[in-house]
């Protein structure tokens, strides 16, 4: 009798290790992080590339706008696939891009943009790739979308799309 | 016998010189590294990784640790920003109270048979 | 191309003596002869041809760079050297799934051929069991994984195999590992088999303990290849680091050295008779688990094969078969022996086995539930937590000095009832252990109480197992001899993670850097070209405090094909310790950055893992001297 109780309990054990097992399987297992809990925007410093000084994150955000900050970098290309669309977004008047040059020459980053033109209302310089470890990024290319309680509201790893920019089009209106 | 043993002692007792590793700042910053996963290699950690998350998050520590953080707190900011899945060692909290204690409950289970066993003499 | 049709068709008749020798089999179990059929060691031994035939041919596919196959494409390229295309043969997912039914079905029939004093429904029995376990594998690779795949139009290049692979541990290291895994199947088939047939006793026990230890020596040696190979090439000097491959070849290694123990025991008295069949089935069914966390793609691992869910699928499907099938029978038809010779006595051997064994059930408890806890935490709550060398070392540490003061008295107990002799003896050891530890830890280490502990605890076992190896009437060489190579395993594990030390620094060529015990001088940069990789080695001459010179010349490697950047250290090795050099670029400039360690008894980690296998091999050739 306690024989066929434990053959039971084992067979419902295992059942429920193969559900798992099996749920597991389709679970990707690269691991992309989503926004449960908004967070708020990193305090930081950062060199801006054009006025060649320091700056606070504080000022950086200071207008009641959305703001979309993107990592990029000169010597990456999926960055090259994304800037247009970066740059149709840059035209909306409901958001200001801000670039983080991300592990970067300089002068690569300044040829970077005056070939393929600029659609960032500030550029920040992150030589050592410290600042983008403060917003939580893997690498590049990767954006954040803040709102207007200066909260990260979306994240997007890799090259944004058309989707994507209609996405965030629809929440900045 | 008692040779042998003296021989032993004698041999073990050669004090070693190693490498004095430079000061416990260091070894705290590895330790973390070790501790760190790079989260787009496939299973290093920061430590044993060259690529660039990886050298950004050393810089990182390093400035947090000149800085004057703790261990816990550079832990407790990295899982802050990237999710408890980039430190190697779980905490202890309600998702893995049954990670931490389900082997020692195991081995406390196992001594329970083990003595009902012996106990259970003619 | 003809290879490919060979191959393929070999592995068709493989399949279909599979369904011929199930069929053979049960009609000669119904038959009332005592002596198997030849024709069963035929169709067996046709089997094993076929595959053997079919390697063969995946082989020559691959040393002939026949880019037709898609798995040679896919894994390898004309500039490979010859060993690497060979061994390249296995370093892939198809590759290896014909490794292990080359096992299968060789074990299989050496079982056949040394089982001849055997019951011959019980060697038919297991001969059924590995069958289904040979059928499932034969419908995987032909259904999900087939390393004939045609490739039209034939691409004139191949993909290439990943550089950290090319190198002769690992090349090895697969074989050997799988003997020892894939071995472990012969030991679940007859266990079931003499489950059926009422058939665990100590003549049993006698029999199975020849293939235990076969099983156990290779899987020994296969994971100390795997480390060597991490310790080379993977990680900075680390050698193992609790990744999900590493653990899941160490489960069934630690069910397997649970069940020599008990085996032992059983060849003396029929006890224990329900837990050797459960850590039997246990040990192949983690080995099929393992298969399926590697290869599935669940788990992130640095060692994964390239993955695919339904792969995965299938695996996971054909491991719960198996699962419930073995609880079918054991449930069905174990009995339980009411001998009253049942009872252990406190102080005795049996006892301290017993010991042993709850020990490693707990060790095993530790790697399984790191291993697979994540993937359940996931699908129950999608959090992701990681559960890295942290866990497995602050769970397994604490109970290792127990276990090993166990080991160490345990062999000095007699069976079934003792008392301890040579009392005296012993506590001047341990008194010898702890002092010695103390004397030399303290200078060297913080934890001073933790390490303190284990270490006097190592070197009791050390002391203990030593002075039996010189003694005249030692009774048992292999047991004291693995015991002694265990003790210095730890002894070695701890002794090079408190005394390792290293440099980290960026330095360009010219330059001198100067650590606390000495200097590094990075001397030049020469330029070398071999056929798959052009490298730039580094020459360091590195001077310590006592005059003493080492030069390392660590490569940075470019391979062709696919194109990667790999870092080969140079390591030099001692018995005293290993000096070990890695340089990597700096990006954009011309500094390099090196990190130099030093780390004392590398080399006798894996000497005593050797020595343990050794120990085996003793054991194995005793049974066979006794006959």
């Amino acid at each position: 009798m306690r024989n066929k109780l434990n053959l039971f309990i084992l067979i419902i054990f295992l059942s429920f290790c193969f559900a798992i097992f099996y749920k597991g399987l389709n679970n990707s297992n690269t691991y992309t992080p989503k926004i449960t809990d908004k967070k708020n925007v990193p305090i930081f410093k950062a060199k801006d590339i054009d006025l060649n000084i320091f700056i606070d994150s504080e000022k950086i955000f200071e207008e009641n706008i959305f703001y979309i900050v993107n990592i990029w970098a000169s010597w990456c290309i999926p960055c090259k696939k994304e800037h247009p669309l970066l740059m149709e977004l840059s035209k909306n008047n409901s958001v200001k891009l801000i670039g983080l040059n991300y592990r970067d020459n300089i002068n690569n980053a300044q040829k970077f943009i005056s070939e393929f033109g600029n659609p960032y209302s500030r550029t920040l310089i992150d030589y050592d790739g410290t600042i983008a470890v403060e917003f939580g990024a893997y690498g590049v290319p990767e954006t954040f979308l803040i709102d207007k309680n200066k909260k990260i509201i979306e994240k997007f790893i890799g090259p944004i799309n058309q989707q994507i920019i209609e996405d965030i089009k629809s929440i900045i209106k | 016998m008692k040779i042998l043993k003296i021989f032993l002692i004698i041999l073990l007792s050669m004090s070693f010189e190693p490498l004095k590793s430079e000061e416990n700042n260091n070894n705290l910053k590895n330790k973390i590294l070790k501790n760190t996963r790079c989260l787009i290699c496939q299973g290093q950690s920061v430590y044993d990784s060259e690529s660039d998350f990886a050298s950004s998050i050393k810089l990182f520590v390093d400035k947090k640790i000149n800085e004057g953080s703790s261990e816990e707190q550079i832990y407790e900011f990295l899982r802050e920003k990237y999710g408890d899945w980039i430190i190697y060692d779980p905490k202890l909290n309600k998702n893995t109270y049954i990670l931490w204690l389900l082997p020692l409950l195991l081995f406390f289970l196992g001594g329970a048979m083990i003595f009902k066993k012996l106990s259970n003499q003619k | 191309m003809l290879a490919n049709q060979i191959g393929y068709y070999s592995l068709i008749l493989g399949l279909l003596l599979s369904f011929l020798l199930c069929a053979s089999s049960i009609k000669d179990f119904n038959n009332s002869n005592k002596i198997i059929n030849q024709n069963i060691f035929i169709l067996s031994f046709l089997q094993l041809t076929f595959v053997v035939v079919s390697f063969l041919s995946l082989i020559l596919s691959f040393v002939n760079s026949d880019f037709s196959n898609e798995t040679v494409f896919n894994n390898s390229h004309t500039t490979k050297p010859l060993f690497y295309k060979i061994s390249g043969t296995w370093g892939n997912h198809e590759g290896s799934l014909l490794l292990w039914l080359l096992v299968l079905t060789l074990f299989i029939f050496l079982f056949l051929v040394k089982s001849r004093e055997q019951p011959k429904k019980y060697r038919i029995l297991t001969l059924l069991f590995q069958q289904l376990i040979i059928i499932g594998f034969f419908l995987f690779v032909l259904i999900t994984s087939n390393p004939f795949n045609y490739l039209f139009p034939i691409p004139a290049e191949g993909l290439g195999l990943n550089p950290i692979l090319q190198d002769p541990a690992l090349a090895i290291h697969p074989p050997l590992l799988y003997l020892g895994y894939v071995g472990s199947s012969i030991i679940f088939s007859a266990s079931l088999a003499a489950v059926t047939q009422n058939y665990i006793s100590k003549k049993w026990a006698q029999h199975i303990k020849k293939w235990v230890l076969v099983s156990w020596i290779f899987l020994s040696i296969g994971i100390m290849l795997g480390s060597i190979w991490a310790y080379y090439e993977l990680g900075w000097g680390g050698f193992w680091f609790w990744d999900p491959v590493e653990n899941v070849s160490l489960m069934p290694w630690l069910t397997l050295t649970a069940l020599f123990h008990c085996i032992i025991v059983l060849e003396r008295k029929e006890v224990l008779t329900s837990w050797v069949v459960i850590l039997s089935i246990t040990t192949f069914i983690l080995s099929m688990c393992g298969t399926f966390l590697v290869r599935s793609g669940i788990l992130n691992s640095v060692h994964t094969f390239a993955n695919d869910p339904t792969r995965g699928i299938f695996i996971l499907i054909f491991l719960f078969v198996l699962i419930f099938l073995s609880l079918i029978v054991f449930f069905l038809f174990h009995k339980e022996s009411n001998k009253k010779s049942n009872n252990f006595f406190w102080l005795s051997r049996e006892t301290s086995i017993l010991f042993n064994n709850w020990f490693m059930m707990y060790f095993l408890s530790v790697v399984l539930i790191g291993t697979v806890y994540p993937i359940f935490l996931d699908v129950l709550s999608a959090e992701k937590i990681s559960v890295g060398p942290p866990f497995y070392h602050k769970l397994i540490a604490p109970f290792l000095a127990p276990f090993l003061l166990f080991m160490a008295l345990g062999p000095k107990l007699k069976w079934i009832k003792s008392r301890i002799e040579n009392k005296g003896l012993l506590i001047i050891f341990f008194i010898t252990s702890v002092a010695l530890t103390f004397v030399i830890l303290k200078n060297l280490t913080t934890n001073l109480l933790f390490y303190t502990i284990l270490i006097s605890a190592a070197f009791f076992l050390f002391f203990t197992t030593l002075k039996e190896l010189f003694d005249q009437k030692s009774r048992n060489i292999s047991q004291t001899t693995a015991h002694f190579g265990f003790s210095l395993l730890i002894l070695s594990i701890l002794f090079n993670g408190i005394l390792s030390s290293e440099v980290i620094t960026n330095i360009k060529v010219g330059e001198k850097y100067y650590y606390n015990n000495g200097e590094i001088f990075f001397e030049k940069i020469e330029e070398k070209k071999e056929s798959n990789y052009n490298s730039i080695v580094g020459y360091f001459k590195i001077t310590n405090k006592n005059g003493k010179n080492i030069q390392l010349k660590p490569e940075l490697r470019i391979y062709n094909q696919p194109i990667t950047i790999t870092s080969e250290a140079d390591i030099k090795t001692t018995l005293l310790e290993d000096n070990f050099l890695a340089m990597n670029l700096v990006k954009g400039n011309e500094y390099f950055n090196i990190r130099y360690q030093v780390k004392p008894f590398m080399i006798w980690i894996w000497i005593s893992v050797l020595l343990l296998s050794f120990a085996g091999l003793i054991s194995l050739f005793k049974e066979k001297y006794e006959k």
